[in-house]
């Protein structure tokens, strides 16, 4: 019998906004995306240096994964078997234009070591498994949009085979100040929403 | 020597992204590696790169790093002996 998988919580970060099940847990009016994800940061008091270090892409998907993974009181001393599914359109063009412009011209050629690391979108998943120890499956796809069936294909198969006990799913985009979202959800055994596309892409669109 | 402590200070800072960390807190002996700072490797590449665009200096192995880079002490005094900008 197929397991009954559930969307145990959610959080979406966008328009300067961050919310974790539905509710406002940070909001500011800050005009670009740097100053409001340091904000973003203080507020919901994730003390993790790196996380300054980092791009903005991988900004916006570690402080969702950590507000998603903090609710659910992890111990950050044990390995955990979550695993990690994300999704975007631009992949990390931002970064990979930063990298560009950087070894643009031959008379100035210094390209930085610490924007040439997040030239992948991956990276990110990288970040969150550090914080929270997770040695787990991971996947990053690429698409034109949210693409709520393929993720939760995906999800269910993981979490059937028992190649995991939970999922973070979801959507990290980031190009340009303009455009920026993460919205990421936990799959698990327990739960009160279903999970199914149907739930997915309405949680997404509220 | 004391400006260009000063800048390397405020370098360091900047190109590191070292948020919440001051130049007042930096002390011209303060390992910048291990207990100091606690910059890490990607950081090392990134003052290679650093001694190059800002004062003409190329090091050929990373490994004179460990030596150059132990406090912004050293670095001032190596920059000052070796500087072609």
């Amino acid at each position: 019998m197929t397991q009954k998988n559930h969307i145990k919580s959610y959080v979406h970060i966008k328009n300067n906004t961050v919310s974790l099940n539905g509710t406002v847990v940070y909001n500011d009016n800050e005009p670009d995306f740097k100053s409001f994800i340091k904000g973003a940061y203080k507020a919901v008091d994730t003390k993790y240096p790196k996380f300054f270090k980092m791009d903005s892409l991988s900004k916006l998907a570690f402080l969702a994964g950590d507000i998603v993974l903090n609710s659910e009181q992890l111990s950050t001393e044990e390995e955990h078997n979550i695993a990690l599914v994300f999704s975007n359109k631009a992949s990390s063009l931002d970064t990979d234009r930063k990298h560009q412009k950087s070894i643009q011209h031959k008379e100035n050629y210094y390209p930085s070591p610490a924007v040439f690391v997040y030239t992948l979108p991956n990276i990110c998943i990288g970040e969150i498994s550090i914080k929270h120890k997770l040695y787990s499956e991971n996947s990053f796809f690429i698409f034109d949009g949210f693409n709520a069936a393929h993720l939760e294909v995906y999800a269910t198969s993981l979490l059937a085979d028992e190649k995991a006990d939970k999922v973070l799913c979801g959507w990290v985009e980031y190009d340009g100040d303009d455009n920026y979202e993460a919205f990421l959800y936990l799959v698990s055994p327990e739960g009160k929403i279903a999970h199914n596309t149907e739930e997915i892409i309405k949680l997404y669109t509220n | 020597m004391e400006a260009l402590k000063q800048e390397l200070k405020e370098n360091i800072i900047e190109q590191l992204n070292l948020e919440d960390i001051s130049v007042a807190e930096i002390g011209d002996n303060d390992p910048l590696f291990g207990d100091g700072l606690g910059l890490d490797s990607i950081d090392a590449l990134e003052l290679i790169v650093m001694l190059d665009k800002d004062y003409g200096i190329k090091l050929t192995d990373p490994k004179e790093g460990k030596v150059i880079f132990e406090s912004v002490e050293v670095m001032a005094n190596y920059i000052s002996a070796n500087r072609k900008k």
